[in-house]
């Protein structure tokens, strides 16, 4: 197959649904072109304006960060250390080794050591989902980070297929709230920095070959918390539509945030004040983060401590979380921060 | 050839044969607009020739959570 682009070369990537297949070099110009058209077209940030990058170790994040820094903005990579066995350290690694690379300034929070919420242990002491409580924390930091640093915009790797299986999520339960937030660009509003999602035109097929042409050492294993999680279903089978009808997940997503998302944004009013314990922004007197908080550190309650019928006793180990990864949080949560995954 | 897949976890397995990326995609039974194919570190096209001596790494890009 030969390069659509330059007809000259040997292709290295199909895109079907641009009806194209491009060579390595003439990939890279339709990746960066693509950021630089969100970047531009959504007007997420300006060539002078300080951009902090979610980092996470994954493809996404490091190529969004590599794109940026190559095409000369200022830029800080931000990573969360979520404390999950033998995946946060790798992962960590991967980013640090790729800004001391590059010389780029890399913010590290320990989520375990800072806050007291690991994930994997905060999943076990609330029975909550654990993606759920990573992107609850994620978000919460993202936002408080940034303003600490002095950032006004922060940038995060979400991608296509991403959105579209965010979207698809929400339409099956029509949650109209999250429909009416789900934007690549959240203005700076009441105490929250801008957040934009440059990534969001291109498949996520694209962002790993992108990491891959450019030698980008990521995180290739899958989280191992996220297994079952709803979003890897929902990219299954819009992936099996893409086969069938390539563009079906671009004109998914697109479509939405054209003609739909106007509609339930219109109905769309919270207001926000700041958090009675840390000051950042909410809906409810206390924020999520802090509710979350509050919660890992109460003593366990023992389950099961009085006698079985079976009269042996004792306590029973605690029931496993539930997980219903992707579900969307802030309708109870209290925090108006946006509805998508937090970081892939 | 040899071919390195990465999902769940790391294994190899051996087919034998000459195929295309395309065909042996569908035999694994992996959508391709989950997967790239690379070969010595190059991006395969699902029309690229694989041949029996060829070692094929099958990486997934899907992540989620």
């Amino acid at each position: 197959m030969r390069c659509t682009r330059c007809r000259g070369q040997e292709a290295c990537l199909e895109i079907r649904r641009h009806n194209a297949a491009y060579c390595e070099d003439c990939f890279l110009g339709f990746f960066r072109d693509q950021v630089a058209r969100a970047i531009e077209h959504d007007k997420m940030f300006r060539r002078d304006e300080p951009v902090l990058v979610a980092v996470s170790g994954g493809k996404d994040s490091l190529a969004l960060w590599d794109v940026l820094l190559d095409a000369g903005y200022e830029t800080a990579g931000f990573y969360i250390s979520l404390a999950i066995p033998g995946y946060s350290e790798p992962s960590r690694e991967k980013c640090e080794v790729f800004a001391a690379a590059r010389g780029a300034r890399l913010i590290v929070v320990d989520l375990e050591q800072e806050y007291g919420l690991g994930i994997a242990d905060t999943a076990q002491r609330t029975a909550r989902a654990p993606c759920s409580a990573c992107g609850l924390s994620k978000r919460y930091l993202f936002n408080k980070v940034a303003l600490d640093n002095g950032f006004r915009v922060i940038a995060t790797g979400h991608n296509l297929d991403d959105e579209a299986a965010t979207l698809f999520g929400n339409v099956l339960r029509w949650q109209t709230g999250y429909l009416g937030r789900q934007a690549p660009v959240l203005p700076e509003e009441d105490g929250l920095v801008k957040k934009v999602k440059p990534l969001y035109r291109l498949a996520e097929r694209e962002t790993a070959a992108y990491a891959v042409l450019r030698g980008i050492d990521y995180i290739v294993e899958e989280c191992p918390m996220s297994r079952g999680a709803k979003s890897l279903l929902y990219k299954d089978l819009l992936n099996q539509l893409e086969a069938a009808s390539p563009g079906s997940k671009q004109s998914f997503l697109l479509g939405f945030l054209d003609k739909a998302r106007p509609l339930f944004h219109e109905q769309e009013e919270v207001e926000l004040h700041p958090c009675e314990q840390c000051g950042q922004p909410t809906t409810t007197p206390l924020c999520a983060f802090c509710r979350l908080r509050a919660e890992v550190a109460r003593p366990r309650r023992p389950r099961g401590g009085g006698r079985r019928r079976d009269g042996r006793g004792g306590p029973r180990e605690a029931a496993p979380p539930v997980h219903a990864a992707g579900a969307p949080l802030a309708a109870t949560s209290g925090l108006a921060i946006p509805l998508t995954p937090a970081e892939p | 050839m040899k071919v390195i897949l990465r999902h769940p976890e790391r294994r190899e397995v051996t087919i034998e044969g000459r195929r295309r990326v395309g065909d042996l995609l569908r035999e694994l039974g992996l959508q391709p607009e989950a997967y790239l194919v690379i070969r010595d570190s190059r991006l395969l096209t699902r029309d690229a020739q694989l041949e029996e001596a060829d070692t094929i790494e099958v990486r997934p890009v899907i992540s989620g959570g």
